[in-house]
């Protein structure tokens, strides 16, 4: 099924019209020996056959709606009102491309505005691109452009920042000379404990990454770390962890970030098996010049009349070439979108619900497992939506179990950090139930009494 | 009359969705230290049906693949079938979290394998990637394996990449983002690549040649084979950009042309929509050689502790550039290609092809006595028109490009290839029927004749839009990059949406009396 209209009295036409013989005297340029040749693909499908495919396939699949999902770690299990997949489903919005001609793109072009508005309140700060393609190559740009800013060759990372954001920050900045150390992170007797940034932070450092709420799920007070960056003439680059947390916590702009960057997918986006999402970067006023990525700006027309362009574009690889300061071409724009609706459905005080019922479903599983032997909380401090847990079981066998009991545990620690192999992040949020965390308990109960 | 901004439509106290009828209290929050809680949260106030209507208003000033004839050069605007929006949101592929254990995604798995076998099968390479997020990431995960391969065989002395004049901006950035400088190699007089340019700049600094092939005027590389000879003599490596895949599905495998690497655009080629400019995906198409290189993870299959086959994601890649993106790349987009691909099979992929090419021809053959050809001879799937003879009536490209605009025709990309003066891009794609190209034929012819007549309409052009032509001198010098709140959220009063429509019928109206005149 091909879907292409022409009829073969046309196609007659046509070819009279280019003057050749038949279809195949079009392809004449290929070389003759390599030209058609068997393709190992299966014969077409219909519609029908098609779906019922496809939804073999993904009936192999246990969605979460049908699971207790205990695991966050970057992608995270919110609520989406309906109205947000409705707009999203509007095919003048998914069937547009980048908004080169502004008087038949406003309807991108403004929602894109809003987007970059709305990303700008939630994290107070001055501006922001209308997306990248997600938090961890947002937060590989942020470092990037630290590089460019302070014109210095160190990068400190923050060890309990996501381990995929430090692995692509790291395949980003791979044959660049740049010296990158990244802060350890060990299970001491207390639990968490990390090497102090501080000391790591000199006056040849470009930019320090954290991470808030971190990759273990603790909060933390940067106040320290920040004043050691201005101190030194360092950026400090924050990741924001799950962005609803945004509803309740300290923003990064309260905390004088010079860029900050995260994931949207929390906000009304779905799972999607880990994409698309949407990477939000944002930076202060005065590295405007220096922010990767598509910008939309506010106009007006001949008449006066208020409208937006993509602006700034001297930045941008059409123009700048081999100087551009990416060469990214292209934003989530429809993603930008869903959390666009998400944000203004919600409003602040939905969004503060969501936040306070994820935090409050939290710490209601963490005081459940925190009562049961054998497992223990190792978080160094006050926590959103995850919580860090020190089983007595290796984390993967704790994982098989528990899915054998229809439920997704957290993520298992000992994958990324060496001594956490029994060591498990949960998340819970205001989707999680009282019933669910009942279960989880449960399950835990066993496994850890089975040992 | 223009759609007010949400934060102009917000009002304090105005209550929108709610998780909860009354408050989480104060209590849930209460172990979490004051300062670490922000002290305001600023966000538009607004009733649902407020939201639905600005969206949907919002919707209406989009020019789309499903309203409107969209045939933008080099991007690939076919149209996207309903039944892969369909699939996509089913609840076993759009609610599953990435970090799920293995054996509760099987069938994820399996679509992501099933892809990596047809893309392979097309292209005809040995191993693959889909995890770029898009093709400029596919361009830099492309040139990364490249960089490794030199690497891993100890020859670093390899600094230079050679690209034609005729490439995209992302292949010179992505040269640059990997370390290295680029040598600009021009065209030649039949739109070619230059190959006596390539045999005299190939030499043993060279790291390779980054190639659109049909390249970017709309034509197949006649010497492609000498091309990539030339620098696999001199030790390089060909990286193709596969952003025109769509005109050689079963017509040619890139991989028998000698090429060593390949990106894919899954929203180009195999339907996936658009966006408004993303989400994309990149899959990325291999020799064996650069395999042992490929991104983290892979998906391999293995036996179960049970001893049934099945598939998991392999993270013990020595030799891995590593990581592009966080997860797995864009499942979603993965599904819907995969998809499109099923209902295509063998025979539709090369009927795509075959429409596509015969359609951009045909176009040709209608234009060319009216709109110069950049280099006039048989092309792929889209077209390298320019304005230069409407120029010297004083219209350019960019006024023709406004003035299709009033007959409900989204413009063709415009002034790229950089080389081509005046340069109208138009690929029409496979899913057009001839009525529409030849209303876009008369269309054209029109524009030319006013050009000659009445250049002011043209140079006014659009006449009918929500807004006119933008100051973007102004938006570039003074950038107003969001709202601000206290200064009244910018200036215009709120709309009435009534009106919006109104004008909006009229419009479009008046739009077809020009049309017929």
């Amino acid at each position: 099924m091909a879907f292409i209209p022409l009829t073969s009295d046309e196609r007659e036409s046509m070819l009279a019209e280019i003057g050749v013989a038949s279809v195949a005297d079009l392809f004449d340029d290929i070389p003759s020996t390599h030209r058609f040749p068997h393709l190992d693909v299966p014969a077409p499908l219909t519609e029908l056959e098609t779906v019922r495919k496809m939804s073999a396939l993904a009936a192999r699949n246990q969605e979460v709606g049908k699971l207790a999902c205990f695991v966050g770690a970057g992608s995270y299990n919110h609520y989406s009102p309906s109205v947000v997949s409705h707009i999203m489903g509007r095919s003048e919005f998914y069937t547009s491309y980048t908004p080169y001609q502004p008087e038949v793109s406003q309807g991108t072009l403004q929602y894109s505005f809003e987007f970059q508005s709305l990303v700008c309140d939630l994290f107070e700060m001055d501006v922001a691109n209308s997306s990248v393609y997600d938090g961890a190559s947002a937060a590989a740009e942020a470092v990037l452009m630290a590089l460019r800013v302070s014109r210095r060759e160190r990068v400190v990372l923050d060890g309990s920042v996501h381990p995929e954001y430090r692995a692509v920050i790291g395949s980003y900045l791979d044959g660049r000379g740049i010296d990158m150390v990244t802060s350890d992170v060990t299970l001491g007797d207390g639990g968490v404990e990390r090497q102090p940034m501080v000391p790591l932070i000199d006056d040849s450092t470009a930019c320090v990454v954290i991470q808030q709420p971190d990759f273990f799920g603790t909060i933390r007070d940067l106040s320290d770390i920040v004043a050691r960056c201005r101190e030194v003439g360092a950026l400090v680059v924050y990741v924001v962890g799950d962005p609803v947390s945004l509803g309740l916590l300290k923003p990064p702009g309260a905390w004088d970030a010079d860029i900050a960057v995260g994931e949207g997918q929390g906000l009304g986006l779905p799972l999607n098996f880990g994409g698309p999402g949407v990477g939000m970067m944002t930076c202060k006023q005065q590295h405007l010049r220096q922010l990767p990525g598509r910008i939309v700006g506010q106009t007006t027309d001949h008449d006066g009349r208020r409208g937006f362009v993509l602006t700034l574009q001297a930045r941008e690889q059409h123009i700048r070439r081999e100087k551009a300061t990416s060469n990214i071409c292209t934003s989530q724009t429809l993603l930008g979108l869903g959390v666009t609706v998400y944000l203004a459905s919600l409003g602040p005080a939905g969004l503060k619900q969501a936040a306070g019922l994820s935090h409050k479903q939290t710490k209601a599983l963490a005081g459940a497992i925190e009562k049961l032997p054998g497992y223990r909380l190792i978080n160094d401090g006050p926590v959103f939506d995850e919580v860090s847990v020190l089983c007595p079981t290796n984390a993967d066998t704790l994982r098989s179990a528990l899915a054998q009991r229809e439920i997704i545990a957290g993520y298992p620690l000992g994958h990324d950090y060496p001594g956490f192999e029994n060591a498990v992040v949960f998340c819970a949020t205001e989707k999680t139930t009282d019933d669910e965390i009942q279960r989880l308990v449960c399950g835990l109960a066993e496994i850890g009494g089975r040992r | 009359m223009t759609e007010p901004l949400l934060s102009e439509l917000s009002r304090p106290g105005r209550v929108g969705h709610r998780l909860l009828s009354g408050d989480v209290g104060t209590d849930a929050i209460a172990d979490l230290p004051a300062e670490l809680l922000r002290d305001e949260l600023r966000l538009p106030e607004l009733g649902e049906l407020d939201v639905v209507r600005h969206f949907t208003h919002l919707s209406e000033l989009n020019f789309s693949i499903d309203n409107a004839f969209y045939p933008l050069g080099s991007c690939t605007m076919k149209y996207n079938p309903k039944v892969n929006e369909d699939v996509a949101r089913l609840p076993g592929f759009s609610q599953l979290h990435p970090y799920q254990p293995e054996e509760t995604v099987q069938g994820a798995l399996e679509v992501m394998l099933e892809l990596q076998q047809l893309l392979l099968a097309i292209t005809g390479f040995e191993a693959v990637t889909l995890q770029p997020a898009a093709g400029a990431q596919a361009e830099l995960c492309g040139m990364l394996l490249i960089r490794a391969f030199h690497r891993a065989r100890g020859d670093t002395k390899r600094t230079k990449v050679l690209i034609p004049d005729s490439a995209h901006g992302t292949n010179p950035a992505t040269a640059a983002m990997c370390g290295y400088s680029t040598v600009s190699i021009p065209t030649d007089a039949h739109g070619n690549v230059d190959l006596k340019r390539i045999r005299e700049a190939a030499d043993d600094e060279t790291v390779g040649l980054m190639l659109t092939n049909p390249n970017t005027l709309g034509l197949f590389e006649q010497e492609i084979l000498d091309v990539t000879a030339a620098i696999h003599e001199a030790g390089g490596l060909v990286y193709g950009d596969g952003a025109n895949l769509n005109a050689i599905l079963g017509a040619v495998k890139p991989a028998d042309l000698g090429f060593d690497v390949l990106h894919i655009n899954t929203h180009k080629t195999f339907s996936t929509p658009h966006g408004g400019g993303g989400p994309g995906c990149g899959p990325v198409v291999t020799t064996a050689a650069l395999e042992p290189f490929l991104p983290r993870p892979v998906i391999s299959r293995r036996q179960s502790s049970a001893g049934a086959d099945e598939l998991y994601l392999d993270w013990n890649r020595p030799q891995s550039i590593g990581k592009l993106k966080s997860f797995w790349g864009h499942f979603g987009v993965m599904v819907r290609a995969l998809t499109y691909i099923t209902l295509q099979g063998d025979s539709g992929l090369r009927d795509i092809s075959e429409a596509a090419v015969l359609n951009a021809n045909y176009l040709r053959a209608k234009l060319r006595d009216v709109y110069e050809v950049a280099f006039d001879r048989t092309c792929m799937h889209e077209l390298v028109a320019t304005g230069r003879r409407q120029k010297q009536h004083g219209v350019r490209t960019l006024d023709i490009a406004k003035r299709l605009i009033d007959f409900g025709i989204h413009p063709p990309t415009v002034y790229f290839p950089l080389i081509v003066e005046e340069a109208i891009m138009i690929e029409p794609t496979e899913g057009e029927n001839r009525d529409t190209l030849d209303r876009f034929v008369d269309v054209m012819r029109q524009i030319d004749r006013e050009a000659r007549e009445s250049p002011e309409l043209i140079h006014e052009a659009p006449h009918e839009r929500v807004v006119g032509r933008l100051d973007e001198t102004t938006a570039a010098r003074r950038p107003v990059l969001r709202w601000t709140w206290e200064t009244g959220a910018n200036s215009a009063s709120p709309g009435d949406a009534s009106t919006l429509v109104k004008r909006r019928v009229e419009g479009w109206q008046s739009r077809d009396d020009r049309c017929s005149r």
